[in-house]
């Protein structure tokens, strides 16, 4: 146990809980309660808006998993992990103004309800929650595991003991706040991680001797670490880029991020994201990758990947300093957490109970079934997350990849595309489902099929799929 | 509302659409180009900026500045003000 780091941690979680409570305060004057509940209202502000999409998408993996692999591999890890700055401004431009427009247009609280009504169509509604519910589930389950993980070394706590901790915590301000104290938070949550990674940086620079001392050890132990190539020279070109579809330009079909893109408040917002979303997502992504490779000479012979960063930072820091520093990890576990389990809790309620259990549901009790849906949720995952399964990153990306096999081109060519229908959006999400796990497990047996990653070849099928089935059954021209 | 003529907030939108294609496009080069560019050489020929290996500080420090520029331009210059709500009210 070391108090002078729990104590700032123990600060933070308190922050983080009034924050919510201030949240749920203002959001019972709002006379709709699921627009409120699930969208905070469309009314986010540019900063608000940026950061809670980096909080969202900065998840255990940019902070755990991913250093600990550029620990690893070297600075082929960073390059890769670069290529995740195109997200800050990728995502708020294509799905865009039109998004917005259309989203207050259809009413749309999820991004289901917009491809249901895009679409009129039941059938993707339910195919849609579906592959939110199920893949979202899996991500969210590795990201406790992260929190409790992360709580576990930081305390000496057991692991069960440290994953209660964190349930209880995420769960109270989701519960009552929704998604405008998780938008609130994450606003915080992100302003801690810009700060926290420059600390931890800063100290593992001092603490190496400076970076070309650092870079000549490197240089001194394994040549490769400072090539694009990996440690052992596997990162092939094709394999890297690949890592643009995945963590670049799919993102732009995750759920977590689409409900993001039709909840602020007008253009001035969109466009001060904009800016604000690229600059904080790069300077994290380079930041907290460096800090992974460079923890390497200053603390040789870590085995566990994720574990690189909280030992740095207590090896480097004072022990109040290293205190603060790990909020940053711990609220970008948590504010990725929250808004996966708002965004299932509201797959199941205003996709699944209200449009097919009980359409004519009074507002109480839709109250009601939001907060209980909530909080099921989170002791389900509490009690999956306690036996976790290995390999956090790669948990996380296989329902990432999942997800945008099967939803980039529906929502896409569903904005753009005035011949898509609601045929090429059935076909697309089930060929890009169905060939990304298919392809996963021929690529786990077999290596990577044409040396890219999985998500590659499923989201071309996916497209071919679309306009296929689009044009073929019924080519109608859709009036937006 | 006119079912007929396309709203004409929807050109501008098509339009900043393809603007971020395009700026994902030139992000994607500049980062392929540097990086393999640069990086593909044997390893004792690399030089240092700041201490970080050439391909790489142009690769990710440069190229990750330099998107910044560009998106804080376009954003300036090139985004259009447009209101999201309906003006026929339902």
């Amino acid at each position: 146990m070391n108090i002078g780091v729990i104590i700032p941690l123990l600060i933070f979680l308190i922050a983080i809980f009034a924050i919510g409570l201030i949240s749920s305060k203002r959001m019972s004057t709002g006379n709709n309660f699921l627009n409120d509940y699930f969208l905070g209202g469309r009314e986010l502000g540019g900063f608000v808006l940026a950061m809670t999409m980096v909080a969202t998408y900065g998840s255990a993996s940019s902070f755990l998993g991913g250093p600990g692999t550029a620990y690893t591999v070297g600075f082929g890890w960073i390059l890769l992990a670069m290529a995740q700055v195109v997200t800050g401004y990728f995502v708020l431009l294509i799905l865009g103004k039109k998004f917005a427009i259309l989203a207050r247009r259809y009413k749309a609280v999820t991004m289901i309800d917009f491809l249901k009504v895009r679409y009129n169509s039941p059938a993707v509604a339910i195919l849609s929650a579906i592959a939110i519910i199920v893949f979202l589930f899996s991500a969210m389950t590795a990201q406790w595991v992260g929190g409790g993980r992360l709580i576990e070394s930081l305390t000496g706590l057991e692991y069960t003991t440290a994953l209660f901790i964190f349930a209880v915590s995420v769960l109270v301000y989701v519960v009552i706040g929704g998604f405008r104290a998780v938008a609130v938070t994450d606003a915080v949550q992100g302003a801690i991680m810009v700060v926290g990674t420059l600390v931890l940086l800063i100290g593992v620079v001092i603490a190496g001797g400076g970076i070309p001392a650092i870079m000549q050890d490197l240089f001194n132990e394994n040549p490769r670490l400072v090539t694009p190539f990996g440690a052992d020279g596997s990162l092939s070109a094709a394999y890297v880029s690949s890592f643009w579809i995945l963590v670049g330009v799919g993102v732009v079909a995750l759920p977590q991020m689409a409900v993001r893109a039709m909840s602020y408040k007008n253009s001035r917002s969109m466009h001060r994201a904009l800016v604000v979303g690229t600059i904080v997502t790069g300077f994290i992504m380079l930041n907290m990758h460096l800090i992974g490779i460079f923890a390497r000479p200053v603390m040789p012979g870590i085995e566990v990947g994720d574990k690189v960063i909280p030992l740095i930072a207590l090896e480097v820091l004072p022990a109040w300093l290293a205190g603060i520093v790990l909020a940053a990890p711990m609220a970008a576990i948590m504010s990725t957490v929250d808004s996966l389990l708002l965004l299932v809790s509201s797959a199941i309620v205003k996709d699944v109970y209200i449009n097919f259990i009980r359409p004519d549901a009074a507002e109480k009790r839709i109250k009601q079934v939001s907060f209980g849906v909530t909080g099921l949720l989170g002791v389900i995952v509490f009690l999956l997350a306690l036996q976790p399964p290995e390999l956090l990153i790669f948990l996380n990306l296989f329902s990432f990849g999942g997800l945008e096999a099967a939803f980039i081109w529906p929502v896409v060519l569903g904005l753009y595309w005035k011949y898509g229908n609601k045929y090429g959006a059935i076909a697309s999400m089930v060929v890009g489902m169905l060939s990304y796990v298919g392809l996963h497990f021929y690529n786990e047996a077999n290596g990577a099929l044409f040396g890219v990653h999985t998500v590659t070849l499923p989201i071309v099928f996916s497209l071919v799929a679309y306009i296929v089935f689009s044009l073929a059954v019924k080519k109608e021209a859709y009036q937006f | 509302m006119n079912k007929e003529t396309t709203d004409p907030r929807f050109k501008i939108a098509h339009r900043e659409a393809w603007i971020g294609i395009g700026l994902a496009i030139f992000n994607f080069i500049w980062w392929f180009g540097f990086a393999y560019g640069l990086g593909s050489r044997p390893v004792e020929d690399y030089t240092y900026i700041f201490g970080l290996p050439d391909w790489f500080f142009y690769s990710c420090v440069v190229g990750f500045i330099l998107i910044s520029i560009l998106v804080i331009i376009i954003t300036k210059f090139f985004l259009t003000e447009v209101s999201f709500d309906e003006e026929e009210d339902v």
